[in-house]
């Protein structure tokens, strides 16, 4: 079955949403496809009570005329105009007029010691397995990483029930006074900050500390902790350990839009090298919420009804950009994460490749050539960006690297023939979506 | 909003587990405490990233492989296997 709108929006999350709800106040037909069950995107994933400003949102995208396409994942981009979608057993091309990218990102892992042990998380994962319906009451759990989110999640955890033993940053405490300095000139972030310095009362918070090890049979039991080059080990049922956030760049590289230091590049007006795509949100810089909310809303109106109608709002951007770069150098690795992983850690987690194994190869390339690295299910989303760190490979991140499907798709839903002429309009086409038995590619 | 029952059961592995409405298919597997799946190299794992990016949750949901669990909500009668 095909879709066509005037304006595409992938992903929502707080970008997607101001984009789509934006864009349809203009009488477009305008579409929003996310792979969640719900929208919110992550940060307002359902399972906890919604801030205002979430409500706000999800109550306007409502009662707008945006047509949602809610657990739907892109997998290719088969031609200019058109992105093919699938869901647990269906598949559909979406054809568009102009396309605005609000993928968001995900977190940066690091390999460790013993960080494939079952209960060793993300910060924001193990978060959203909590939002999700995971028992946390009781439970021990040490929060560690670097970036903003993890005193988030340690609040969130805290004030579900756990006990959190110990938050772990690995910048140092200084790196986070022109941090502090920003967050005084922005009361609703400084009063964040001290509701979640609230939830946490009676934690142990520790900066330039990481977790060196992870231990435990068949799920965690004790995570190491290092500081000053001091080492101690607590017991703990989960770690949440995330090195702060990567945006997810493949679709916006799979349709051809230029990559620049790792984000999209846009302009003001958030319009990307490709005519007619647009991208708001993490993908374009990571500044949370605030500059998501506000970049979906430049790109929704610049898309629907042009850019005058967006011109305002670019100063705002702007001053908020600054935000981007107080974060971008309080959350700045140490280089000494560099010699977490072992000879025997593995960094790619689903073809197993171990630090050993890839030390060995000289790019992103060669690695998977050689070894497998990134070429199973996750397509190197999760050990491209520990390689970046770690080897300084440009892994995943380089357009060239990204080929369809850019998740493992149904067979069938491969077969549909690229010069399906369904496009624009003919809504009652019906492709072929035959049920065979879903198989992964590879 | 209509009222629905708040809770639902499914089985994990054969096993009947009660969960509130709106948990995840990974939450509900972590409760069984069953690993949801194992490597390449035999190693037991569980979810990292909770947002349907690392894999490291699949499982076979009402006989469909390799399903992202920590993106499915639980639903009445659900059977999920766990490799």
């Amino acid at each position: 079955m095909n879709e066509h709108f005037d304006i595409l929006v992938v992903g929502a999350g707080p970008a997607g949403i101001a984009a789509a709800v934006s864009a349809s106040a203009s009488g477009k037909r305008v579409g929003l496809v996310d792979d969640n069950p719900a929208p919110g995107g992550q940060i307002w994933r359902s399972g906890t009570p919604a801030g205002a400003e979430a409500r706000k949102w999800l109550a306007r995208l409502d009662t707008s005329s945006v047509f949602r396409l809610q657990g739907w994942r892109v997998i290719d981009h088969p031609k200019h105009g058109t992105l093919r979608v699938e869901s647990d057993q269906d598949c559909r091309d979406l054809c568009y007029e102009k396309l605005i990218l609000a993928t968001g990102a995900r977190e940066r892992f690091l390999p460790f010691p013993g960080w494939t042990i079952p209960n060793v998380m993300g910060a924001g994962g193990l978060d959203a397995m909590v939002r999700g319906g995971l028992p946390i009451a009781g439970k021990r759990v040490v929060v560690g990483g670097t970036g903003p989110l993890l005193l988030a999640v340690a609040a969130h955890l805290a004030r579900r029930g756990a006990k959190i033993v110990a938050v772990c940053e690995q910048a140092p405490l200084r790196r986070f006074v022109p941090f502090a300095a920003y967050l005084l000139r922005e009361p609703a972030k400084l009063l964040q900050g001290i509701d979640y310095l609230t939830a946490t009362r009676g934690t142990r918070f520790y900066t330039g500390c990481w977790p060196i090890a992870a231990t435990g049979k068949e799920k965690l039991e004790s995570v190491s902790l290092q500081r000053s080059g001091k080492n101690w080990e607590v017991r703990c049922d989960y770690l949440a350990c995330g090195y702060h956030l990567v945006p997810n760049l493949e679709l916006a590289a799979l349709v051809g839009c230029r990559i620049e230091d790792g984000f999209v590049a846009t302009d003001d007006m958030l319009q990307t090298s490709v005519a007619g795509v647009f991208c708001a949100g993490e993908p374009t810089s990571i500044g949370g919420v605030e500059l998501a909310l506000l970049e979906g809303k430049i790109a929704g109106l610049a898309a629907a009804v042009g850019t005058a109608a967006a011109e305002k709002l670019v100063s705002h951007r702007r001053r908020r950009l600054r935000f981007v770069h107080a974060l971008r150098s309080a959350t700045a690795l140490d280089p000494q994460l560099r010699k977490l992983a072992t000879e025997t850690t593995l960094v790619c987690r689903c073809e197993d490749v171990s630090y050993g194994a890839l030390r060995k190869h000289v790019s992103w390339r060669d690695a998977k050539l050689q070894t497998r690295c990134g070429m199973g299910p996750c397509q190197g989303r999760i050990c491209g960006a520990a390689t970046e760190f770690l080897f300084g490979w440009d892994s995943a991140l380089v357009e060239s690297n990204i080929r369809p499907p850019i998740f493992p798709a149904m067979v069938s839903s491969l077969g549909i023939p690229d010069d399906n002429q369904a496009c624009p309009g003919d809504k009652n086409t019906v492709a072929d979506t035959s049920t065979g038995t879903p198989k992964e590619t590879r | 909003m209509p009222e629905q029952p708040d809770f639902l059961i499914l089985k994990v592995n054969d096993k009947f587990v009660t969960v509130a409405r709106g948990t995840t298919v990974a939450a509900a597997i972590l409760m069984t405490g069953a690993p949801i799946r194992i490597s390449v190299t035999g190693e037991p794992r569980g979810p990292l990233c909770g947002m349907g990016i690392c894999f490291e949750c699949r499982a076979t949901i009402d006989g469909a492989p390799h399903q992202r669990t920590c993106q499915i909500l639980c639903a009445q009668d659900m059977e999920v296997h766990t490799l």
